[in-house]
């Protein structure tokens, strides 16, 4: 077989286009760089989404049997995709979620957009556990900043008084107003002294740059036509391409990083699934931002004399320290808000209010480190596959005012039961907590000796196990949310998880947080990257994706993933003026 | 009765489902402007497509036959009992019920036995209480069977297959209804549009005890 070379040798070759890669590359490309961005999917911009489609539009109304989070989501991709296998260690779990397509994963997230705290990148000084990050929030609060200014986010700064220390200011576009459920929320969680504040999302409420404002459609996982919201192909990828300085290959699977006789990157080889011919692209640094565990399997795969253990591993450590947030849900249907007031609830494509960690572990003495934010969802919003699914669990409850003649207990069919749908549609309330695990070294991706994709590269064999410090922060989730919806005058749409189901605690990876597995150190026999996420045996590989976290704290991480690329790929030219790569 | 084949009203484009999607030719930028703008104007920046079109795979699977006719037309009737026409709205055949159900027999295989067993469970019963299948009854005893399996908690315990299978049934039902044109509009969902955030309305804060007072030291959009 022959691979195809090119004689161009960029400056720097970027694998992955999602929100570390195109950081990198609108970074990079800004400052003359001559950049190779190679992504394993096919083009997407979401002005081209299913936006206003009605689920009647399809004969499966909408069913997510193509992709996990139904028909309309822009994803291409999930927790399974033909042909590109990975495999688990007996008893253990780890669900991987991949998107494969321009902009990956950040298409059809949730925008949730929180900066990490001083206290998130020091855990270990706050609790004994785990490992202090090498760099502190003043390092890269410059870069929070700026990211805020050059995408948008909605949200506000805390009063003080609210206790909530760790959750730093940030430049906000004012947050849209809550909805009349979320208030009730507030009320309740006032009375318990769980702070409802506004919540962070990267959505336009005021027009930035060409971008327009929101116009309030609560689409956002189809894409958005008008780019209010973040994604990468909308936000970073197009000024990247309009400096000229960047190809952009498009179903390009990269094989592994070429390294020549001194241990130095020299390129990326890649699969073409348009022609199936394996190709080669030399350039003089090499950036990999393929989403945390691909970019440890390209690290891990990446293996010759000089790299034995694969690139950049002598520690020992790349594939290590895997972390996905913890999940807990709990929903309540709420008697005041049935037979509801039909309006247009749908506001932007995301909760307007949310509920940041509250609690000082130490001080409180709670019985698990590290702490969980709660989501909120609920109301009168599009309906959709699986509408009131298990209607008979609930609807034999509020029999008073129109609830009707009945036989006993729920269920039914005719006059009565379509009442009960119009009754409690836009009745119920969820809350869904998304905490912080601990970093393990136990926890971790390594290659399979035995099974290779379709293309025959080695695939990651995961090996999981949630610890007692996870399990018992969920269980705090799912008391916390059942005296929320007590308090709230509702009760449980489902029972509440108990010891048997590790207290509702989603299987690691459903969460789809991974980070951690090519993590920043000081110390090169202890992390594969230093705080510039720069690759300790091999100067010229740099990391731009979660893969160089040292903790995961209860935010989500895609704020930190692009305030690390932009600081990554300003040293990187740093670097390069300097004459150091 | 003749089974219709194809009840959905607007067809639809799966364009960007497997792996061989269309690469697109451009990256597109739209003009910025004021959220007053929006509001006063909210349609004129979307190019909402009508013209949805069957992938060829979803066109392959309407075209197979998963219910014999007897059996669609047990859906039917079932489908019909469980949402009927009333003064807001028409029955579940009426928003396609039955044509959905077929269609996602094919799409998620594994309901399929659970569905023909189900819908055979029920012709039997039928027949062990009143000498036909279900669809030749009496509405009346048709409703004096539906009444030992729709009520979980009251069913005898020898009906618990039926009382299973008519809970799955009755999802079924809920989503092909309440997923329709007739089904959104009989519910009120009012959204899915461009539109300008505003806030609940006073009513609405009211039926719920709760007031933009208690969020007055924030600025709003
Ligand atoms: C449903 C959902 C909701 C989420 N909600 C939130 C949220 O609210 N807030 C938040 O902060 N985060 C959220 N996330 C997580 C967020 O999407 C990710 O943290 C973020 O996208 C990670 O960026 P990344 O650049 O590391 O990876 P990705 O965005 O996944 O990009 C990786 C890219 O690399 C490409 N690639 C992979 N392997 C190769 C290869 N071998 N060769 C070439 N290209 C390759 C992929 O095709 C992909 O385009 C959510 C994710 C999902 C799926
Ligand atoms: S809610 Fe706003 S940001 Fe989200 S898709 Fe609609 S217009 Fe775009």
């Amino acid at each position: 077989m022959q691979i195809k070379e090119s004689s161009t040798v960029y400056d720097v070759c970027i694998v992955g286009s999602g929100a570390g890669g195109g950081m990198a590359a609108k970074t990079l490309s800004e400052a003359g760089a001559k950049v190779a961005l190679l992504e394993a999917g096919p083009m997407f911009d979401s002005a081209q989404g299913d936006m206003f489609k009605w689920p009647y539009q399809s004969p499966r109304r909408g069913a997510g049997t193509h992709r996990p989070f139904g028909e309309f989501d822009a994803a291409f991709g999930g927790w399974d995709i033909k042909g590109e296998p990975y495999t688990r260690v007996a008893g253990t779990q780890f669900d991987w979620f991949r998107s494969r397509m321009l902009g990956g994963r950040t298409n059809h997230w949730g925008r949730i957009s929180l900066r990490f705290g001083e206290k998130d990148f020091k855990r270990k000084s706050v609790d004994g556990l785990g490992d202090d990050w090498p760099i502190s929030y003043t390092d890269i609060k410059p870069y929070y900043d700026r990211i805020d200014k050059m995408i948008g986010v909605f949200g506000v700064n805390h009063d003080r008084s609210l206790g909530l220390d760790n959750e730093p200011d940030g430049h906000f576009l004012p947050p849209p107003k809550p909805r009349a459920y979320e208030l009730l929320v507030k009320k309740a969680c006032d009375q318990l002294d769980v702070p409802v504040v506004p919540s962070r999302l990267s959505i336009l409420t005021r027009p930035v740059g060409k971008r327009a404002a929101c116009h309030y459609c609560s689409q956002c996982n189809r894409g958005c036509s008008t780019h209010s919201n973040f994604s990468s192909p909308s936000v970073l990828i197009p000024p990247a391409l309009e400096t000229g300085n960047v190809t952009l290959i498009t179903n390009a699977m990269a094989r592994e990083v070429l390294t020549d006789d001194e241990g130095l990157a020299t390129g990326v080889s890649y699969i073409s699934k348009d022609d199936n011919m394996e190709y080669v692209v030399k350039a003089k640094a090499v950036v990999l931002a393929a989403s945390a565990c691909e970019t440890a399997r390209l690290m891990l795969n990446s293996k010759s004399s000089r790299h034995p253990n694969g690139l950049g591993n002598s520690s020992g450590m790349v594939g290590k320290y895997l972390m996905d947030s913890t999940g807990g849900d709990l929903g309540g249907i709420f008697p005041q808000m049935m037979d509801g007031i039909p309006y247009n609830e749908d506001g932007v494509g995301g909760m307007h209010m949310y509920m940041p960690w509250w609690i000082d572990n130490q001080k409180a003495k709670l019985d698990f480190p590290r702490g969980y934010h709660i989501e909120i969802w609920g109301g009168r919003s599009m309906p959709s596959y699986g509408f009131a699914g298990g209607i008979q669990g609930y609807n034999g409850w509020f029999t008073e005012g129109g609830g009707g003649e009945r036989p006993e207990g729920g269920g039914g069919y005719g006059a009565q039961l379509k009442n009960d749908y119009r009754r409690f549609y836009g009745a119920s309330v969820g809350f869904s907590g998304r905490g912080e695990p601990v970093a393990l070294e136990s926890n971790y991706c390594e290659i399979d000796p035995g099974v290779v994709d379709q293309w025959g590269i080695p695939v990651l064999r995961f090996n999981y196990v949630w610890s007692d410090y996870e399990i018992l922060q969920a269980k705090h989730m799912q008391d916390t949310f059942e005296e929320i919806i007590h308090t709230m005058g509702g009760r449980l749409l489902w029972n509440k998880a108990g010891k048997e189901s590790n207290y509702g605690l989603h299987a690691p990876g459903r969460i789809i947080h991974e980070v951690g597995v090519a993590r920043m150190g000081k110390d090169a026999k202890k992390a594969p990257v230093n705080e510039y996420c720069q690759a300790f045996d091999c100067k010229n590989l740099f990391v731009a994706d979660g893969a160089s976290f040292v903790s995961m704290a209860d935010k989500n991480p895609t704020w930190t993933i692009l305030a690390l690329s932009l600081r990554t790929s300003e040293y990187i030219i740093d670097q390069k003026k300097k004459g150091n790569i | 009765m003749e089974k219709p084949k194809n009840g959905m009203d607007r067809r639809t484009s799966l364009k960007y489902m497997g792996g061989g999607a269309a690469a697109l030719a451009s990256l597109t930028w739209v003009a910025c402007e004021s959220p007053e703008q929006v509001a006063e104007n909210p349609e004129h920046q979307h190019a909402v497509r009508e013209d949805y079109e069957l992938s060829e795979a979803d066109q392959k699977l309407m075209e197979q036959e998963f219910f014999n006719e007897h059996e669609m037309q047990t859906v039917t009737v079932l489908a019909n009992l469980i949402i009927p026409a009333d003064d807001r709205s028409g029955n579940a055949e009426e928003a396609g019920v039955p044509e959905f159900i077929e269609f996602m027999m094919k799409d998620q295989p594994w309901h399929q036995t659970g569905m023909r067993g189900g819908l055979r469970w029920l012709d039997i019963e039928s027949l062990r209480q009143f000498e036909q299948t279900f669809v030749s009854c009496s509405e009346q005893q048709q409703k004096q069977l539906l009444d030992q399996i729709a009520y979980p908690k009251s069913a005898k315990p020898e009906m618990s297959q039926g009382v299973n299978f008519f809970n799955n049934f009755r999802d079924f039902v809920a989503t092909g209804f309440f997923t329709s044109k007739i089904g959104i509009e009989d519910l009120q969902y009012i959204g899915n549009t461009a539109n300008n955030w505003q806030g609940s309305p006073p009513e609405v804060l009211q039926k719920l005890g709760v007031s933009y007072d208690d969020v007055d030291g924030y600025e709003f959009a």
